[in-house]
């Protein structure tokens, strides 16, 4: 059997005992309490704090229990936030394939889109920041759903859009399942037809996905001869999907 | 055959990037680091700019590392900076003497006061066609040779040396070389803006002494070689960021205009060969100078504040966490409840110069939640643009009828729709939100012949989003007439002292 991680331990121990009492607690107590050593203590607040789940009142230093822990369960990165995060690799991503970009986060489970960058042809296009998209029947859903982002489970529900959508949970299992093995996901005319699209995931701090990054464009562009998408356009996906992650696993501001 | 690339050094108010980008103009890595605001008193804002040397050198193989190629495989750097920021250094020791005094630090409030009244002031307004403000670096300059007597004999001497952010990093980079670019000189209220160089009449007036300037250079041509951060590289390019923004934009025809929105917006109109006079409020200045060619000028209308009252909306209330949770917030709401924020916090810039001038909360009520007030302070920024295209509209004849943006706040879609709605044209932002540094690429790779022509880089140029008006007439006017009312409670703040 493994052993337990000791800091793990710690930090669930900081957890209980700021969820107690006042709930607020300068840094000598908490290490005094746990009888851990200072810088020791610090460590693991300062770690906590970056994930969100302590907090620092910066009047009086103490520390308390932060929002993100109220929010366990949704998302934790705003979506506007993971918007500006992506908006500097969303933009070569469609320079480079030609196609529109899109990001996707759950909510209520949909896809809600969170970012839209046009197909850089110049033709009239429309922003659909906000729009809902379906889990099972587009590329982006199946990645947020594939990598549990933000605990979302496979729909219930798959309900028919083109001839190619999935329609029973044992193929969406096994499709997704090939999305863990891929590390990205393919919806080829499965929401709309003639459309085919292709996604990654985005992760934030310790491998949490936090968003889904693709393109989409017309079946005949995004596939080569046998119907698969094009290598070149996946790389380019996965890409600009692991520079953001890069820039978000580090600080969070 | 080895790829080449173009990298920039974008020297910001509240951060430095370095980006490298390809061929066909896009970003293949960026690095990005802030530096410390000094805020020693109310109204004074200063950076340390060995701080600022020292992010440059870390920033630099760190940018090339991520994009995974050598300084070898660099055809030029390009160089954009905060324009107006104003530093003194010690020509030997290579030393900064006391702090950079940033664009928007107002302590030559009554210093500015007093000279505009001074026999000569009349002259220097129209050689440098700027009015009379602290915004600008001359003013600084005078003030620091005042407070520190000490250096005056060795200004005189040139042991001390003036510079704005790119004299300084050019010199560091270069190990010596102390040159500046026109459109950074343009800034200063030093330069004849008719024969791009120092005018005798500003220098007498100001008594500032020659020795401590640097050359007056075109802004796109090889300024040098790197010694240091990218041995072997040529600079081939520096600006200030504005006008690397319009050159980023491609706005190289006259009509062409771009707002950029980041810590402040500015708003800048390339009017080509003519040199206009605003009678409305905005300043003419150089758009950019190619080597051996003609100088390109362009009309700006500046905003001091907007990102950066976002900035304090978070750092100085904690109202959220990060700048773009402001969108977030407001949108909890359906409109400002009433509610107007007018940031004159370095008085009020263009249209009103007006540096006595300070910010105002008004239309407050029980019913006010944080979330009016999220609303309120991205309303502030599209107002002020309403106000700077308003006075270019006019000064021009023309109507503006698309706005090309770019920066930091373009990823706010709250905000861009509603400038859309106030300014009643279509709001376009292209595929590249780091216009600054994009500028700065094509002038340095000009420069060096990586590209041809201005024309090949107009193809690069493509839509990224696109927001069009939908308010009611009748609200736009109603709304532009309480925004009006919320800036005249600014005025007449300040008292002289
Ligand atoms: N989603 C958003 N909504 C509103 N404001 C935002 C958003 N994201 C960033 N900002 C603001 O935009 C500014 C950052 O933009 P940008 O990076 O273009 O500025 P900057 O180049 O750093 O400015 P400077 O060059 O003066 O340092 C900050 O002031 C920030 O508050
Ligand atoms: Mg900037």
């Amino acid at each position: 059997m493994p052993g337990t991680v000791q800091s793990i331990e710690r930090a669930a121990a900081v957890l209980r005992l700021l969820s107690g009492g006042s709930g607020r607690l300068p840094l000598g107590e908490i290490a005094r309490s746990l009888d851990l050593a200072k810088g020791t203590t610090h460590g693991i607040l300062r770690t906590l704090q970056h994930v969100g789940f302590v907090e620092q009142d910066s009047v009086s230093g103490y520390y308390r229990l932060g929002p993100a822990l109220r929010d366990l369960g949704t998302n934790y990165l705003d979506v506007n936030e993971l918007r500006s995060r992506s908006i500097n690799w969303a933009d070569p991503l469609a320079a480079r394939s030609g196609e529109a970009v899109r990001i996707g986060t759950v909510r209520a489970g949909q896809v809600l889109i969170v970012h839209h960058v046009f197909r850089p042809d110049d033709t009239f296009q429309t922003l659909d920041v906000g729009t809902m998209l379906p889990l099972h029947a587009t590329a982006l859903g199946k990645v947020l759903v594939a990598y549990r982002a933000a605990a979302v489970g496979p729909p219930r529900q798959l309900d028919r859009f083109t001839r190619r959508t999935i329609l029973t949970p044992r193929a969406l299992a096994a499709e997704l399942h090939r999305v863990h093995e891929a590390g990205w996901a393919a919806d080829i005319e499965e929401m709309t037809p003639g459309i085919a699209a292709v996604a990654a995931p985005i992760r934030g701090y310790g491998g949490l996905v936090v968003g889904a990054l693709g393109i989409s464009g017309l079946v005949e562009r995004i596939c080569d001869s046998h119907y698969h998408p094009h290598q070149h356009l996946v790389a380019y996906v996965r890409d600009a999907a692991r520079a953001i992650s890069q820039d978000l696993g580090a600080a969070r501001r | 055959m080895t790829e080449h690339y173009v990298v920039t050094i974008d020297q910001g108010t509240t951060s430095t990037r370095c980006i490298v980008f390809d061929s066909r103009g896009r970003l293949v890595s960026l690095a990005q680091h802030e530096h410390k605001q000094y805020f020693p008193k109310p109204g004074w804002v200063e950076h340390d700019a060995a701080e600022i040397w020292r992010n440059v050198e870390r920033l630099a193989p760190e940018a090339l590392r991520r994009a995974g190629i050598t300084a070898s495989q660099v055809a030029a750097l390009g160089i954009a900076n905060q324009r107006e920021t104003t530093l003194l250094w010690d020509r030997d020791t290579g030393n900064p003497v006391g702090h950079a005094i940033v664009w928007q630090d107002t302590r030559t409030d009554s210093l500015v006061r007093s000279l505009s009244e001074a026999e000569g002031a009349d002259q220097v307004v129209q050689d440098s066609a700027l009015p009379m403000a602290t915004y600008f670096s001359g003013p600084r300059v005078r003030w620091m040779l005042d407070h520190h007597p000490e250096l005056r004999a060795r200004a005189e001497r040139g042991e001390i040396l003036f510079g704005t952010m790119e004299t300084w990093l050019i010199w560091k980079l270069t190990g010596g070389l102390h040159v500046t670019d026109v459109t950074n000189a343009s800034r200063t209220m030093l330069l004849d803006i008719h024969t791009l160089d120092w005018s005798p009449a500003a220098l007498a007036f100001f008594g500032i002494p020659r020795a401590m300037l640097p050359e007056v250079r075109p802004s796109v041509g090889v300024f040098g070689t790197a010694v240091a951060a990218f041995p072997g590289v040529r600079i081939g390019a520096a600006l200030g960021d504005q006008q690397a923004a319009l050159f980023g934009q491609t706005c190289f025809a006259p009509g062409e205009a771009k707002c950029t929105y980041g810590t402040g917006s500015f708003l800048l109109l390339n009017t080509g060969a003519e040199l206009v006079r605003s009678t409305h409020g905005l300043l003419t200045t150089v758009a950019y100078q190619m080597a051996g060619g003609p100088a390109a000028y362009a009309l700006e209308g500046s905003i001091a504040i907007t990102g950066s009252l976002v900035q304090w909306f978070r750092d100085q209330l904690e109202l959220i966490a990060s700048a773009p949770e402001i969108e977030t917030l407001a949108r909890t709401v359906a409109d400002n409840g009433g509610c107007y924020i007018v940031p004159a916090f370095s008085g009020l810039y263009a249209p009103y110069w007006r540096s006595e001038a300070r910010g105002v909360i008004v239309g407050l009520t029980s019913y006010i939640t944080k979330g009016h007030l999220a609303r309120a302070v991205l309303e502030a920024t599209a107002w002020q643009t309403r106000e700077v295209v308003d006075a270019m509209n006019a000064d021009s004849g023309l109507d503006l009828t698309t706005l090309r943006v770019d920066g930091g706040m373009t990823a706010d879609n709250l905000l861009m729709q509603f400038i859309a709605d106030v300014l009643d044209v279509p709001v376009v932002r292209p595929l590249a939100i780091e216009t600054v540094s994009l500028g700065a690429a094509y002038a340095a790779g000009l420069a060096v012949g990586y590209w041809p022509d201005l024309e090949g880089l107009r193809q690069n140029w493509h839509r990224a989003a696109q927001w069009l008006p939908t308010m009611d007439p009748a609200v736009r006017a109603a709304e532009y007439g309480n925004w009006r009312r919320a800036v005249e409670r600014t005025f007449d703040w300040t008292r002289p002292a």
